[in-house]
């Protein structure tokens, strides 16, 4: 059986791992590669790596970093924030990523999520989604960590991001992150009952039962989490062993 | 004695890096080349490979190395294909119109089918387990052994192999309904369709035993 996968985000500026809320106002909370190593040995199921303001400053400088995390993280390692061409991707899998994902050049220029899906293979390419709620089970497309607005419907930019050839798709609700209040449930299951892709559910995890009561109520493949993590709230077993007593499938 | 020498095929594919990275944690010596000369003189080939089946017998037909493959392979050092590598071991593969594979072993590739009506994904994505296959080899002596059956690995992909012999399964997957090959095993030809390099300590002892076996 495939397992539910818990991944741990881990978003970084100036070389510091950053944790805010809903995006913002970021605070230093430790160190990318002391992390990694010990999500990685604690179990977790992949990492993400987020630049969070490099598109936001048109740069990535994640390469060292991931070039470092690859040599002893044996789990996928995803790079997102501020990939932006096709040479990008090349560098942030030569340094060691397994992934990319994608958010603002995907609502810039959509074209690059067809190119980049038939060079690297679909398997490669996440389309990561900012989505913030504007009415009742309707929710608009953000980018640049959130800043900006883009007009665009979260459900029907899903939809073409799966035509464009996306792998799997990284849904973040900037209302619910940082919160530790719980994900954004409605807005996973509306995306997961769209399309047909891996969904990776983002922004909001401040307890195990916020995790299992989001795959309760919405078929995600994965979770990421972060301040749960980052903040010692709980831990990756604990959040396994949650999710296991009530039915799911997990890496133990 | 040095440690063995694994040449790891360069051929503009993906990401070979962590391949690299993880043959060199587990104490080999790896080689990332496409030289003929360092293929042949290795201890024992890895065929890595991400994306899709026609782009990457395109790719080893540009960087001239489906003969030296077949050499590797008819001597009998270890060789192993992994994901894309694994599935260009067979003889075709249906992914973007049928394409001819390296012929090493029976059988074809499909994609994986699924129910769609029944929110059932693809890509296959995540850990999954491997399980001993009914009439199966055992694990003792190849590339798996020492792997608790059942033992999760990392997978990424929405093709899958289904040979021709029973007897080269090594390993099946399931994924809903869909039984799959997901390691197989002819002479000292081996293909994972998991990824080794990325399934944390189970997939580690994998290079290991490759190592052993080189």
């Amino acid at each position: 059986m495939l397992k539910k996968r818990v991944a741990a985000r881990i978003d970084i500026k100036n070389e510091f791992v950053i944790k805010g809320i809903h995006l913002e106002g970021l605070r230093k909370v430790g160190n990318p590669n002391d992390l990694a190593k010990f999500y990685y040995d604690e179990g977790v199921d992949e990492i993400f790596f987020m630049d969070a303001v490099a598109a936001y400053y048109d740069r990535n400088s994640l390469e060292e970093i991931i070039s470092k995390a690859a040599k002893n993280v044996f789990v996928p390692i995803t790079v997102g924030g501020g990939i932006r061409t096709i040479n990008d991707i090349t560098k942030a899998l030569a340094s060691g990523a397994d992934k990319v994902a994608i958010n603002t050049q995907a609502v810039r220029t959509p074209e690059i999520m067809d190119e980049a899906s038939r060079i690297f293979g679909s398997q490669c390419i996440v389309a990561s989604i900012q989505a913030k709620k504007i009415a009742h089970d309707k929710w608009e497309v953000c980018v640049d960590n959130g800043r900006e607005a883009t007009g665009l419907d979260v459900i029907q930019w899903a939809r073409k991001l799966e035509q464009l050839g996306a792998g799997e798709i990284m849904i973040t609700s900037i209302d619910q992150e940082g919160t530790k209040k719980g994900y954004d449930t409605a807005l996973c299951n509306r995306i997961a009952n769209t399309i047909h892709l891996p969904i990776i559910a983002s922004g909001g995890a401040g307890s195990p039962q916020d995790i299992s009561h989001l795959c309760i109520n919405a078929d995600v493949s994965a979770v990421a989490v972060a301040s749960i993590l980052h903040y010692n709230l709980s831990s990756i077993n604990a959040i396994k062993c949650d999710l296991r007593s009530k039915g799911f499938n997990v890496r133990l | 004695m040095s440690a063995p020498l694994i040449a790891v095929i360069d051929y503009g594919l993906g990401n070979v890096r962590n391949m690299v990275n993880a043959l060199n944690k587990v104490g080999a010596q790896p080689i990332l080349t496409n030289s003929k000369k360092k293929i042949l003189s290795a201890d024992a080939l890895v065929l890595p490979g991400v994306g899709a089946f026609s782009h990457g017998m395109k790719q080893l037909k540009e960087h001239a190395l489906i003969d030296v493959i077949h050499k590797f392979a008819s001597t009998n050092k270890p060789f192993l294909g992994v994901c894309l590598g694994m599935q260009m071991m067979f003889d075709k593969s249906d992914e973007f119109g049928e394409t001819k594979g390296l012929g090493l072993i029976a059988g074809d590739i499909k994609i994986i089918n699924i129910d769609s009506t029944k929110r059932q994904r693809l890509p296959h994505v995540g850990w999954n387990n491997i399980i001993v296959p009914d009439n199966a080899l055992s694990w003792e002596g190849t590339i798996l052994s020492g792997i608790q059956n059942n033992a999760d690995m990392y997978f990424i992909h929405s093709y899958a192999a289904s040979p021709i012999l029973q007897d080269v399964l090594l390993a099946v997957t399931q994924y809903h309904d869909y039984i799959f090959c997901s390691a197989v095993k002819n002479g000292n030809i081996y293909g994972v369709q998991f990824h080794p390099e990325k399934s944390a300590t189970s997939g580690l002892l994998v290079l290991k035993n490759l190592i052993s076996l080189a």
